[in-house]
């Protein structure tokens, strides 16, 4: 058994309508950041899991991500994961 | 009718339903989220609030309270099922309903009264109300913009599952839906809240309807005020 450090980043599905990163994206050109471009929001979620293995750790983290920590229908999650300290 | 009212840590408008429900001649009693059973109800209410704080996403540590196991096998077997606000986000994260409710358009908590408009009487929510009729219904939520993919949607129109439209759309909800049913038509989500519209002097009475068919009561009109009265034997 091994611990893995995980980080998962849940975002809203490129096809649905993000309003508060549209909202930010409007607001950059008065502060001066007129390049910055495709601004989305979302959620960052942090947690170790114990696993045999890091494709066992993956496959547990992306089940978990599916049942509850994500809603499909609207939310993709990215999975970042490393040694755990 | 015995109807059982769920309450998650959270919930806010248990009591009204009831109240609601006793108004209407029913007998409502709660039932609690930690509880396996659901016990002698012939319907199910899972009323608004914020259950569990809505942490992470409303409805979703809700689906998974103990209750919701006993509420699957309810409406599984066609057992009238209505969730109202966050009874509605509840019951999308369960499954019973397809699609989700995302963040308001504008990113504003709405708290105002709305019109809507009955779409079809072929659902427990509606089998009362009269096609066509235009209710005024308070709504009160952050999350309300339903959403659902091409399919779904398509799907929700062919087999005319959309039950409540909104005369003019407050929230962004995808072709106005304010609520919608199951396949089976015995599961009803919707955001408005009738159980807050049961007395003129509460500024309306158009939620009398809706919990009237759920009830399975005649609604009638009876000095400018809709009431409703068991049905009996139907």
């Amino acid at each position: 058994m091994s611990t893995y450090a995980v980080l998962v980043e849940v975002t809203l599905r490129p096809d649905v309508a993000d309003p508060q990163g549209a909202t930010i994206e409007r607001s950059l050109p008065a502060l001066g950041f007129g390049e910055v471009a495709g601004v989305r929001v979302g959620k960052a979620i942090r947690f170790t899991v114990d696993a045999a293995d890091e494709p066992a750790a993956r496959a547990r983290v992306e089940e978990l991500c599916r049942r509850f920590l994500t809603n499909p229908v609207i939310e993709d999650a990215t999975i970042n994961l490393g040694p755990g300290s | 009718m015995k109807v059982g009212v769920v309450v998650f840590p959270g919930s806010n408008c248990e009591h009204d339903v009831v109240e609601a429900i006793a108004l209407l001649g029913g007998d409502a009693q709660l039932v609690w989220h930690g509880d396996r059973a659901l016990g002698d109800v012939d319907a199910v209410v899972l009323p608004g609030g914020f259950a569990h704080g809505d942490y992470l996403r409303p409805g979703a540590i809700a689906r998974f309270s103990p209750v919701m196991e006993a509420v699957v096998e309810f409406a599984n077997a066609g057992g009238p099922v209505v969730g109202i606000c966050n009874g509605f986000q509840v019951l999308t994260e369960a499954g019973l309903l397809p699609g989700a409710l995302q963040k308001n358009r504008r990113l504003k908590f709405i708290c105002t009264t709305v019109e809507v408009r009955v779409e079809t009487t072929e659902s427990t929510l509606t089998r009362r109300a009269t096609a066509g009729s235009v209710l005024r219904l308070p709504i009160n939520h952050f999350e309300g913009n339903y959403t659902c993919s091409p399919d779904v949607l398509a799907e929700l129109r062919a087999e005319d599952r959309i039950v409540l439209r909104y005369l003019d759309n407050p929230n962004g909800s995808v072709d106005d839906i304010a609520g919608i049913c199951s396949a089976g038509r015995n599961v009803c989500g919707l955001m408005p809240h009738p159980e807050r519209a049961c007395d003129t002097i509460l500024g309306s009475a158009d939620g009398v309807p809706l919990l009237g068919s759920l009830l399975g009561a005649r609604v009638v009109v009876r000095k400018g005020r809709l009431t409703a009265s068991p049905a009996s034997g139907a």
